[in-house]
């Protein structure tokens, strides 16, 4: 059994000018220890996908269907209560902006150790103790002596260390990181990916990772699921994904990164823009910018069927 | 030039944490005042409600006509302006004190409520902050006293009642844009709950402007205590309050200088003490800005 199995979730925003089906069917399952790359551009539902996990999807959202399940725990059935207990000591989260996700009037040694209060309990000191263990686990120089910084005086790449040590700190079992090192300089994300692979297999945690960053992709993942417009159109382990990509969208993705063989062309980009979520309705989401489009593309909406081991796509056109 | 400009290059000296001159007058006058304050039985000269007719109208001791034995003067009853000062801070102190406390208490618990769970909760209690804003305080001031009838008690819910809707706007606002702050939404991934990350992540950062408003608030309520008494629906005389004395001393302000600017000059003076505190206050506490 997975630990985290996600099907056919559907999240939902009602807005004065209609509803933004956001997340509309998206079906995924991470094993223990497995890092998911969840891969989409901007509002495309990676980010209301996690939220749903954690049931903490931000008014107007609604989710209006599918199923979690955390191990054997239904996640969607939960009173708020026991889903209150299961967020932080289960799954955990890391956000994308260091400066902000911090609370700036505690040292950070302090907001470690009352997470862990909150968790294991024990006495202040334990607990500080604890902090400072995490700190050093995650590699902040000096430990002993930060923990009694405040967020401002830390660098981008510490206040990331101290988040990662303070969503850690209770040891779940499962770590969302919603674009973890996108804020960060390029030398600053290679440090970050190093340490979660480390914590990762460390650990034997199983990470969803939440990127529009193909790099970190391949840095990290085992596997990777794209998603499109709200739903999954391909979900392949990496090796696959780099080496054979199937999804017409997944190819223009690859094909927009720069590359020494085409060194001196213009980087090519994939036209249009993705439709309106509020206005989608049967067939294939990408059908309008896909260069391989044809008529039944525009009638049936594809599902996700296994064309390759273990590699899933939902294009019935393409020919592997 | 490279050499003039080489000598005077600094030398980085990490800054010694100097004493703040705020904190340190701040404090000194506060604890004047509130030493003097609590000590009036033992420090004043006189009785303050005690008259003497045949010595109205004196002038401070440094004046012609000055008496030895009323050092800051007399009132146009004769009553000891000193002796009257030392008791007034007591009343003046002590009820500013107490209804800010309050008011506080009341509006930054409704304002946090409001701005943070928003909905039908904020609806609410903006509605009746409203409301508090459209009456005519006086008005309501007036009902109350003579339901409840003058007294120090009175005095103090009055003021509470009608000044918290400050605190109440003024949190709200600020609680609007802290909890969408991504600090909060990381508390709440992490399995805080509601009230815990009101007090400990919302709260914290909302200080400052608390701080500040209640400084400006102690003051408010000196001056609106001595309104109300002056109304008569304050503290009744003859007790000695700094406002009364300031609104008394009014008639005598051409022929007696310190009937009034003895008074106006304690509240300002605790005014000033109490702001600078405060502006101390938010600065230290603020862990952004340098010390």
């Amino acid at each position: 059994m997975p630990l985290l199995s996600v099907e056919g979730l559907r999240t939902q925003f009602a807005t004065s000018a209609g509803v933004v089906r956001a997340v509309d069917g998206v079906s995924f399952a991470i094993e223990r220890g497995e890092v998911l790359g969840l891969v989409g551009e901007s509002g495309c539902g990676k980010s209301v996908t996690s939220l749903s996990i954690m049931r903490l999807v931000p008014p107007p959202g609604v989710i209006v269907g599918g199923r979690i399940r955390l191990e054997d725990d239904d996640l969607l059935d939960k009173d708020a209560e026991a889903m209150r207990r299961v967020r932080g000591a289960r799954i955990a989260m890391v956000f994308q902006e260091p400066m902000t996700s911090l609370n700036p009037v505690f040292s950070i040694g302090d907001q470690i150790a009352a997470a862990v209060l909150a968790h294991a309990g024990g006495s202040r000191h334990a607990a500080w103790e604890r902090a400072v263990e995490m700190l050093d686990h995650v590699q902040v120089p000096s430990p002993r002596e930060r923990a009694h910084d405040y967020p401002h005086q830390l660098s981008g790449g510490l206040r990331q260390r101290a988040m990662i040590a303070l969503a850690l700190a209770p040891g779940p079992q499962l770590l969302i990181a919603d674009e973890p090192t996108t804020a960060l300089d390029v030398t600053i994300q290679a440090q970050i990916l190093d340490l979660l692979r480390r914590l990762q297999a460390e650990r034997g945690m199983a990470v969803l990772l939440i990127t529009h960053d193909l790099g970190v992709v391949a840095e990290l993942c085992h596997r990777v699921a794209i998603i499109y417009a709200g739903r999954i159109v391909e979900m392949a382990p990496v090796a696959s994904i780099f080496r054979g990509p199937l999804h017409p969208y997944t190819r223009g993705l690859l094909r927009c990164l720069p590359h020494p063989s085409r060194f001196g062309q213009p980087l090519s980009s994939i036209d249009g823009a993705p439709p309106d979520l509020r206005r989608v309705n049967g067939g294939c989401r990408f059908a309008p910018r896909c260069p391989l489009v044809q008529d039944r593309c525009r009638r049936d909406e594809p599902t996700l069927a296994e064309r390759k081991p273990g590699h899933f796509v939902a294009c019935p056109v393409v020919t592997v | 030039m490279s050499v003039i400009a080489e000598a005077t290059v600094p030398v980085a000296v990490r800054p010694r944490r100097r004493v703040s001159f705020r904190a340190v007058f701040g404090l000194s006058v506060l604890l004047v005042m509130g030493g003097s304050a609590v000590f009036a039985p033992q420090l004043a000269p006189w009785d303050p409600t005690r008259q003497i007719l045949v010595k109205r109208l004196r002038p401070p001791m440094w004046q012609e006509r000055g008496l030895r034995e009323h050092p800051l003067g007399t009132d146009h009853l004769g009553r000891d302006i000193l002796s009257r000062l030392l008791y007034g801070g007591r009343i003046s102190l002590g009820v500013g004190l107490t209804a800010v406390t309050l008011s506080g208490l009341i509006g930054v618990t409704l304002g946090l409520f409001a701005g943070f769970f928003g909905g039908r909760a904020d609806a609410f209690i903006m509605r009746i902050v409203d409301v508090f804003l459209a009456i005519p305080y006086i008005l309501l001031v007036m009902g109350v006293v003579f339901a409840l009838g003058p007294s120090l008690l009175t005095v103090i819910l009055v003021m509470a009642a009608t000044r918290w809707v400050h605190f109440a706007r003024i949190v709200r606002a600020d609680v609007l844009s802290i909890r969408e702050r991504e600090f909060v939404a990381g508390a709440r991934a992490r399995g805080n709950r509601a009230l815990r990350l009101l007090l400990r992540h919302v709260l914290p950062n909302a200080l400052t402007p608390i701080i500040v408003m209640a400084t400006l608030e102690l003051a408010f309520m000196i001056i609106y205590e001595s309104a109300l008494s002056f109304l008569g629906l304050g503290v009744q005389p003859p007790t000695p309050t700094w406002g009364w004395m300031l609104a008394d001393g009014r008639n005598y302000v051409a022929t007696a200088w310190w009937l009034a600017t003895l008074p106006g000059l304690a509240i300002m003076l605790t005014v000033l003490a109490v702001n600078l505190l405060g502006d101390w206050l938010r600065d230290t506490l603020d862990p952004r800005l340098p010390v």
